[in-house]
């Protein structure tokens, strides 16, 4: 006799414990939400792992989680960020994303309406990008041991033959080109948490950003030294680490970094700063001075780049410091983030 | 962003700084201290120092709420925290203040002390509503300006019968530690640090209006101009003292008059002064025991005293001998001049509190100017 089983009522239904422990209830969540909102060759194959073909070339390989609160916010959820996110530390070694995988750590009453949600969207993100996630986990713990979700992808890419960026290449004369305005993820994240909910038209721009790497290397070829997505410490932290890892400094002209208006004044209620707030789906690029023209007017006629400016240049500085002319006329440095501005931002 | 970038007109700054250099006899010097905890990071942030001549200089003083309170008083609320039945409300930058023996609040919520972060007092209100069972307590702390919205909450709490709600009251009085740095050995007969001017907190006399530090310009015969926080606001303040000096005057003048008036706010002072009254002394990092310097709940309230529900000994400790925070926020020693800046003590890791909150003078050096040493050193 073939056993009946219950369809998952997606839209009343919550996950329980059943659902993490490997039997009927657990097989039946992968293949009626994760797979369905996936739907790939690879993962309809079943196997506790995925094989692909590896060319030959160089590739990369990175992993992150993603604990992000509110998981709903303006411009995406923590479904898209978990693709976009990966996908953009792929991208900024200037490789093509091809595989990525998810585990899911779900805590007990997570509403199957909302996880149905966010796999759809992060499978219409894999499907925008181009990448499939093609193998994956799933996990429950008991009520009050998890926020609601924790994500984690890992993802592979190849490089293009002879592209080598990497964060110790910057050199003294380089220039410092933003693809666009800083701290839109993270106000976009902030309206909304439940303590400080203010009202604001921004969104976050989490995005999949290697097509837009693309076009910039195509414009800038090997002056480009390196890239950097500047997400959790803002792009404060992605100068001061790349001004470590190059054995440099950075000098900026505030007057020329984009923020909206809107960004710029909810910083400013809330004592922040926007070159620490978090971006989802900008980088920051060092190129050689002879392509900055290039490569920035090619990022300006693509959509991720409209806001991209040139903020400074790399100077020689023992002490590795990022100091920026203020627009007021001053001189101050921009250090790293100490301490913890916004707790669980991506 | 309106009504903001108009305080930050870069072309407006140049011309106050052309003035300032013009102005400023090259054979004095001018050392102002500007009080406000808010006004050090604002010179810091904007880069001011570059502006100025090189005569004409800032000294950071105490008005910075978190820096000013002792280690002691962070001891008595990591005993509050560690109370099982006791939720601690507090403002994020008080989480790193260290206590002492290396504690703070942020290491109490790692070992399971129930600490929140809270943006606001009305905030731990609403923790109090949703959690009836456990006590919470509000940890008030600031100048003037903050006072009133605690004595709002207070009133509100008295009003909705929370018996939940309670407030370890920190509050504290500019006045008396203005007076208290003027009277200091110090300033005053060591003649270690000269005072030329003093630019006046700009928020607290929103509260208190212009009208106490007239005591202080007669009195000390130094002068005083209240400033707001934006920077072109800092270079006017600074432009009508190196006047006041010139022109051998010492009186008050407002240069914030978009939000100050000679007698302040009415209302926030009747309602402060219906809840708190003074304490006979306060302890300041740095500037010791001052009298009347501190507020406490009136009797009335006591139910809403945290330090009278939860019967909480006050505790004094000394601070690492090896920590400048003292002659720092007395405006008697630069952050440079400590030697634990920059090396044991970062904002990562502060030993004192003057290295926590972004209003005290060595989180605003470190993070925004320390630059500028390397620099003199070459120079040198």
């Amino acid at each position: 006799m073939k056993a009946h089983q219950r369809k998952l009522d997606i839209s009343n239904g919550c996950v329980d414990l059943s659902h993490g422990s490997g039997g009927r209830a657990m097989s039946q969540l992968i293949s009626g939400l994760f797979h369905e909102a996936f739907g790939n060759e690879w993962l309809a194959c079943g196997n506790d792992q995925s094989a692909f073909d590896v060319g030959a070339g160089r590739m990369v390989m990175t992993t992150d989680g993603y604990v992000v609160s509110p998981l709903f916010f303006p411009g995406g959820n923590i479904g898209s960020l978990a693709v976009h996110g990966t996908v953009n530390d792929i991208a900024m070694a200037g490789a093509r994303p091809l595989y990525l995988s998810a585990s899911f750590i779900i805590e007990e009453g997570f509403r199957f309406s909302d996880l149905k949600m966010i796999a759809d969207s992060m499978g219409e993100a894999a499907r925008a990008a181009g990448v499939y996630i093609i193998t994956g986990d799933t996990k429950v713990v008991e009520r009050g041991k998890a926020d609601g979700l924790f994500i984690s992808t890992a993802g592979v890419g190849v490089v293009p033959a002879g592209l080598d960026l990497s964060a110790g290449n910057a050199r003294v004369g380089d220039r410092v080109l933003i693809s666009g305005t800083l701290g839109d993820h993270g106000v976009a994240i902030m309206s909304k948490r439940q303590n400080l909910a203010f009202e604001t038209e921004i969104v976050s721009d989490s995005a999949s950003l290697h097509d837009f790497v693309a076009s910039m290397l195509a414009a800038g070829g090997k002056g480009i030294r390196l890239m950097r997505d500047p997400t959790r410490g803002g792009l404060a932290a992605t100068l001061n680490e790349i001004a470590q890892q190059s054995g440099l400094g950075f000098r900026l002209q505030e007057a020329a970094i984009p923020v909206k208006p809107g960004v710029a004044a909810a910083c400013e209620l809330l004592g922040l700063d926007p070159l620490y707030v978090a971006n989802e789906g900008k980088l920051a690029a060092i190129v050689a001075p002879e392509v900055a023209a290039a490569v920035l007017a090619a990022m300006r006629v693509h959509p991720f780049g409209r806001d991209a400016a040139e903020i400074g240049e790399a100077v020689a500085d023992d002490h590795h410091f990022v100091q920026m002319a203020t627009s007021f006329g001053g001189g101050r440095i921009v250090d790293w983030l100490s301490g913890e501005q916004l707790p669980r931002i991506c | 962003m309106k009504y903001a970038d108009e305080f930050r007109d870069k072309e407006i700054a140049l011309g106050l700084a052309k003035a300032i250099r013009s102005e400023a006899d090259p054979e004095k010097s001018y050392r102002f201290m500007e009080f406000c905890g808010g006004h050090t990071h604002a010179i810091s942030r904007y880069g001011l120092e570059d502006m100025l001549p090189k005569n004409v200089r800032m000294i950071h003083g105490p008005g910075c709420p978190v820096c000013v309170l002792p280690a002691g008083r962070i001891d008595m609320a990591i005993r509050l925290a560690e109370r099982p039945d006791v939720i601690l409300c507090v403002y994020g930058d008080l989480m790193r203040v260290p206590g002492s023996q290396g504690g703070s609040l942020l290491k109490a919520k790692a070992r399971g002390g129930d600490v929140r972060m809270v943006y606001s007092t009305i905030d731990a209100i609403r923790v109090a509503e949703e959690i009836p069972g456990r006590a919470v307590v509000f940890f008030a702390i600031g100048f003037e300006t903050t006072t009133p919205p605690t004595a709002m909450m207070i009133r509100l709490a008295d009003k909705k019968q929370l018996k939940n709600f309670s407030v370890f009251c920190n509050h504290v009085l500019t006045p008396p530690a203005m007076q208290n740095i003027l009277e200091s050995p110090d300033i005053r007969n060591i003649d270690r640090v000269e005072i030329d001017g003093f630019v006046g907190p700009g928020h607290v006399s929103t509260i208190i209006g212009t009208e106490p530090y007239e005591f202080f310009a007669e009195e000390f015969g130094k002068p005083v101009v209240i400033a707001g926080f934006e920077p072109l606001d800092m270079m006017q303040a600074i432009l009508m003292l190196v006047r006041q000096v010139n022109e051998h005057r010492h009186e008050v003048e407002n240069q914030y008059s978009r939000a100050v008036t000679r007698d302040g706010n009415l209302r926030a002072k009747e309602e402060v002064s219906d809840i708190f009254e003074p304490r006979d002394q306060f302890e300041w990092r740095g500037l010791g025991l001052v009298p009347y310097s501190g507020l406490k709940l009136k009797r009335a309230y006591s139910k809403y005293d945290a330090e009278v529900r939860f019967d909480m000994n006050e505790l004094r400790v000394a601070d690492n001998p090896a920590c400048e925070c003292g002659a720092i926020l007395r405006g008697v020693k630069k952050p440079v001049d400590c030697q634990l800046f920059g090396t044991v003590c970062t904002p990562e890791t502060p030993m004192g509190s003057c290295m926590v909150s972004s209003e005290g003078a060595c989180a605003a050096h470190w993070t925004y100017g320390r630059f500028r040493d390397h620099q003199q050193r070459r120079a040198s």
